[in-house]
């Protein structure tokens, strides 16, 4: 049980690198970038790469997040250049990145058993507990920039944008690259800490970052002093010790896919249904009242 | 000053649906003045501030803003001679930042943005200074999100953004004509006074025929992309505005 504990902070850890990305496109810009499940593998195929030619694991980790971040701007170019919807714009480039993936290193699954990792450096959740607080930390303080507003203010209002005499297109692109790159990153961590890479690692990863950001809104939700990216990170080592659970009540790990649909639709639920309840118990009568008065101001 | 000169746009150009909204249209602005264009529906004066703001591009013609060329200037280059309000209250802010965040952004307008941290300490005061102006308190508010104000509160708000770097040229939207009648009220006085103490060339399109001759210096009624009337605002009166009106709308039913 204990183990079973430690292995699922270390997961959600590295998927938490996944949630902050996904937070960028989902949360901040407001874009739903399926390429996600394409750019997870790609990172890890990229890694394989350069490990295989004999570079540092270090630099191949760091080159991994670099090219990963070109996933996000061909994502950009096709919804911004070529007028393609966002969500087909991403389920397009990860359907092409899956031939891509294969191409790198021409096959589908790749042992990395024999190569060196990061986490020769550290002791695992040293290492990974450590990047992903300095992740947090420059993602935070990049939000808090003058660029960094204008990536929100981009989701939010991008006639804003374009009033402020920016381009929020541009900001679109930072944001989709930024975002792609830290899933890449994601990605190579995860090849690293299982010790091979696989063609179809990245099936479901879309859900696993929507759930941990999703888990991470229901905790204290009024709360504003809890950064969205700490939510996020919580949300992903939640998120795994919920999972680790349910394997370890019995459930075969072929089940976890439904369970992780399940987690979502739960906490979803959780969050509409508790505000709606609330909010009708609150305004039935206010409500009416208000209408009422209105329409006797305007007779 | 700004100068329209033979502009003509049309909308779905070579199809069964083709509307010509403006021909060879030519209007000259005065300086520092405010001029309220009216008219009804389909007359072409929203069409006629989209095109000055760049977010719809002419078939032909100039926009010259003192002195200036700007025709061919892309939406957010021309943001930096010009400030306009909406008629949604939530398109002039940052709905999920807050008031400080939303007044920070409004500062950079036109400027380079960098790596650097937006909020600076030593702007605050003047932020408070602005806000204070407005006489609605928010600048006891600074941290609150802006979601959470008021559509009179947003609108004010915008109006600041819109005027802090005094723009050459502003365009005003219709921007009371989502809010009730009392605030609405406070949000043209509010505009009246920005005005006066900035004195910018403003562009204000209404419905409001009271408010038009109220706070304007001159009136242009547009009709089918064409100046019907043009007189100064003090000369002008409501009875007279809606008499033409009616006489247009009797013309178009007989």
């Amino acid at each position: 049980m204990n183990s079973l504990i430690i292995t699922s902070i270390e997961q959600g850890l590295i998927f938490a690198i996944l949630a902050m990305g996904i937070f960028i496109s989902y949360k901040v810009l407001n874009i739903a970038d399926l390429s996600v499940e394409g750019t997870f593998p790609f990172g890890a195929f990229i890694f394989a790469k350069f490990i295989a030619m004999g570079v540092d694991p270090i630099i191949s980790t760091i080159l991994a997040f670099a090219i990963g971040t070109l996933a996000g701007l061909m994502t950009a170019v096709l919804f911004i250049k070529l007028k393609i919807k966002p969500l087909l714009a991403g389920i397009l480039t990860m359907t092409m990145l899956y031939s891509v993936n294969l191409r790198i290193n021409g096959k589908s699954n790749i042992p990395l058993f024999n190569y060196d990792s990061i986490f020769q450096l550290l002791p695992v959740l040293l290492l990974l507990a450590l990047l992903v607080v300095v992740i947090k930390i420059l993602l935070d303080t990049f939000l808090k920039t003058e660029i960094g507003y204008l990536l929100i203010a981009t989701g939010d209002n991008e006639t804003l944008v374009k009033s402020l005499g920016a381009n929020s297109n541009k900001y679109k692109i930072i944001g989709l690259m930024l975002s792609n790159g830290l899933i890449a990153l994601s990605g190579a961590l995860m090849a690293q800490y299982q010790g091979f890479v696989d063609i179809t690692m990245g099936t479901g990863v879309i859900v696993i970052g929507l759930a941990s950001i999703i888990i991470g809104d229901t905790i204290k939700k009024n709360s504003t002093i809890l950064a969205n990216t700490t939510r996020a990170i919580i949300g992903a080592i939640i998120y795994k010790i919920i999972g680790g659970i349910a394997i370890d009540l019995g459930l075969a790990p072929s089940d976890l896919k439904a369970i992780s649909a399940i987690i979502v639709i739960l906490f979803i639920a959780y969050n509409n249904l508790a505000i709606d309840l609330f909010a009708s118990i609150k305004k039935k009568g206010e409500g009416a009242y208000v209408k009422n008065t209105r329409l006797v101001k305007k007779v | 000053m700004l100068r329209i000169q033979g502009l003509s746009k049309k909308f779905n150009k070579g199809t069964d649906n083709e509307i010509e909204v403006f021909n060879n249209f030519n209007l000259l602005i005065e300086e520092n003045k405010c001029t309220a264009i009216i008219g009804p529906n389909g007359c072409g004066k929203s069409t006629l501030l989209n095109i000055l703001a760049g977010s719809i591009l002419p078939d032909s013609g100039n926009i010259i803003l003192n002195k200036e060329d700007i025709s061919n200037l892309s939406e957010e280059k021309r943001s930096k001679y010009i400030g306009r309000v909406y008629q949604d209250p939530s398109m002039g802010v940052s709905p999920s930042l807050t008031i400080l965040e939303n007044m920070s952004l409004a500062d950079k307008k036109g400027e380079k943005f960098t790596l650097r941290r937006l909020i600076r300490k030593n702007n605050i005061d003047k932020y408070v200074e602005l806000l204070k102006s407005l006489g609605l308190g928010l600048e006891n508010k600074l941290n609150t999100k802006v979601k959470y104000l008021s559509g009179g509160q947003r609108q004010s708000l915008s109006l600041i953004m819109a005027t802090m770097k005094h723009p050459d040229l502003l365009l005003l939207d219709e921007h009371t004509a989502a809010l009730d009648p009392k605030t609405s009220h406070i949000v043209m006085e509010k505009t009246k006074e920005l005005l006066d103490k900035y004195k910018i060339t403003t562009i204000m399109i209404s419905h409001n025929m009271k408010d038009a001759i109220e706070y304007s210096d001159r009136i242009i009624m547009l009709n089918k992309g064409r100046i019907i009337l043009d007189k100064a605002s003090k000369d002008t009166t409501e009875g007279e505005l809606m008499d033409i009106y009616r006489a247009k709308l009797f013309e178009e039913i007989a």
